[in-house]
């Protein structure tokens, strides 16, 4: 694959063509927010959280998918990044109920953690408060709505990775809802394979283990990408 | 900071719709509120025998979300009658546990107590104070100067914001400590 060379906040850096914008600057060691994305699904631009600027484009763009070009400039880390970043993770927090207090993640959450690294010591907007269920039908596993931020981690790595597609959104905008086959209870879905890859990419306490207490849902960040060289190796063959 | 009274700061705590363990991770501040009293004259807080929020308050501390009409009041007082006002915890900073009510109408929060029925379980607002329609944190209702999220807040955030507070700064805390819940 062929070497370009890019700038990144006034530093001429080199990446590969097949790359995204996140990769390379990742691989120079400059730390972008995310949420959506996770190394090993594939890329969804949903959260607008690793937002950079690329001279000569109108407004921002989200750095996982837009692919790295020869000659762009790019900074990562400008006061209008900045401030959109806080933005973004005030109007997460302030769209669903985090009672981050009584949170089954609190203390092992990524929106908890991104929101203390962005500076957001509170939210400037209104609390929407919607009225939201949990469906714990499931054996050995829960969904908590009020928790959810749409990062769809779970669809992906249910469609992608466990290649079932139990999960999909319905609806729009806020209104947008993580469900289980056709909006079934994800305790009666034919297609769940209760594999739990889902519960563990979750960033936050929407997914979680049946029978943990607050503070007590651990997750595993690195499973995914043991499962994906697992199977590159063929180690569970045969 | 102007300091008045031979070089104090007069600092207020005031507790609205909390559960008071921001005011018990207060306490936890142990031997430094010895230092924290060489520095700073408590005028006003649940802690001391004082009914009136006094004029003059360099910094006042709130705990909680402002959840009835006379967390409003006093939150209003609070604003007038304080130089620097400080979010003290996450009921208000975010509203917390005391907001959770907010999904349901305020009928709807009442009714297992018999509150909206006949006399005697009418309640009486002369003595209890009205519910507002929705919880709200501190900021929503007056302009709020620092924020210490936590639930409680340990020890050392409250001590690093009063820090901030006695140098006449404004509140600034590292990212570990800035976390909610």
């Amino acid at each position: 694959m062929p070497v370009i060379t890019l700038s990144i906040d006034d530093e001429l850096v080199s990446g590969r063509a097949d790359e995204s914008l996140l990769q390379v600057i990742r691989e120079h060691g400059i730390t972008l927010p995310t949420l959506c994305h996770m190394e090993g699904l594939s890329e969804r631009g949903g959260c607008r959280l690793c937002i950079v600027e690329v001279e000569g484009a109108a407004r921002p763009l989200p750095a996982c998918t837009t692919p790295a070009r020869e000659g762009m400039v790019v900074r990562t880390d400008t006061e209008r990044l900045r401030r959109y970043r806080r933005m973004i993770v005030e109007l997460m927090l302030a769209e669903r109920n985090h009672y981050c207090a009584v949170c089954v993640s609190i203390g092992n959450c990524e929106l908890q953690r991104v929101a203390a690294a962005l500076g957001v010591d509170h939210v400037r907007y209104e609390y929407l408060s919607p009225r939201l269920s949990m469906d714990l039908s499931h054996d050995r596993f829960g969904i908590d709505h009020n928790r959810c931020i749409l990062c769809t981690r779970c669809v992906r790595v249910c469609d992608e990775v466990e290649g079932v597609h139990t999960w999909d959104i319905s609806g729009r905008g806020v209104r947008s809802r993580i469900i289980a086959d056709l909006n079934h209870p994800w305790g009666t879905s034919d297609s769940c394979t209760s594999c739990g890859k889902c519960v563990q990419v979750c960033p936050t306490g929407a997914l979680f283990t049946k029978g943990v207490v607050v503070g007590e849902m651990v997750k595993d960040p690195g499973m995914l990408l043991r499962v994906l060289e697992g199977r590159e190796k063929k180690e569970w063959a045969g | 900071m102007n300091r008045k009274r031979g070089g104090k700061v007069r600092l207020a705590t005031v507790w609205l719709g909390g559960c008071s363990g921001c005011h018990m991770s207060f306490l936890d501040l142990d031997e430094r509120l010895i230092e924290l009293a060489g520095q700073a004259e408590l005028v006003f807080s649940p802690f001391i025998d004082t009914k009136e929020f006094p004029a003059g308050v360099d910094v006042a501390l709130v705990e909680g979300a402002v959840n009835n009409r006379a967390n409003l009041a006093m939150a209003e007082t609070i604003r007038a009658r304080s130089r620097s006002v400080v979010s003290l915890g996450d009921c208000a900073v975010t509203g917390n546990v005391t907001s959770m009510r907010n999904i349901l109408p305020v009928a709807a929060t009442l009714a297992p107590f018999g509150g909206t029925g006949e006399a005697p379980f009418r309640f009486d607002y002369a003595a209890v104070p009205e519910l507002l329609p929705r919880a709200l944190p501190l900021h929503q209702v007056i302009a709020v100067d620092g924020f210490v999220p936590g639930c409680p807040p340990d020890p050392d955030r409250i001590w690093t914001a009063i820090g901030c507070l006695l140098r006449g700064e404004p509140v600034q805390l590292p990212e570990e400590m800035r976390s909610f819940g």
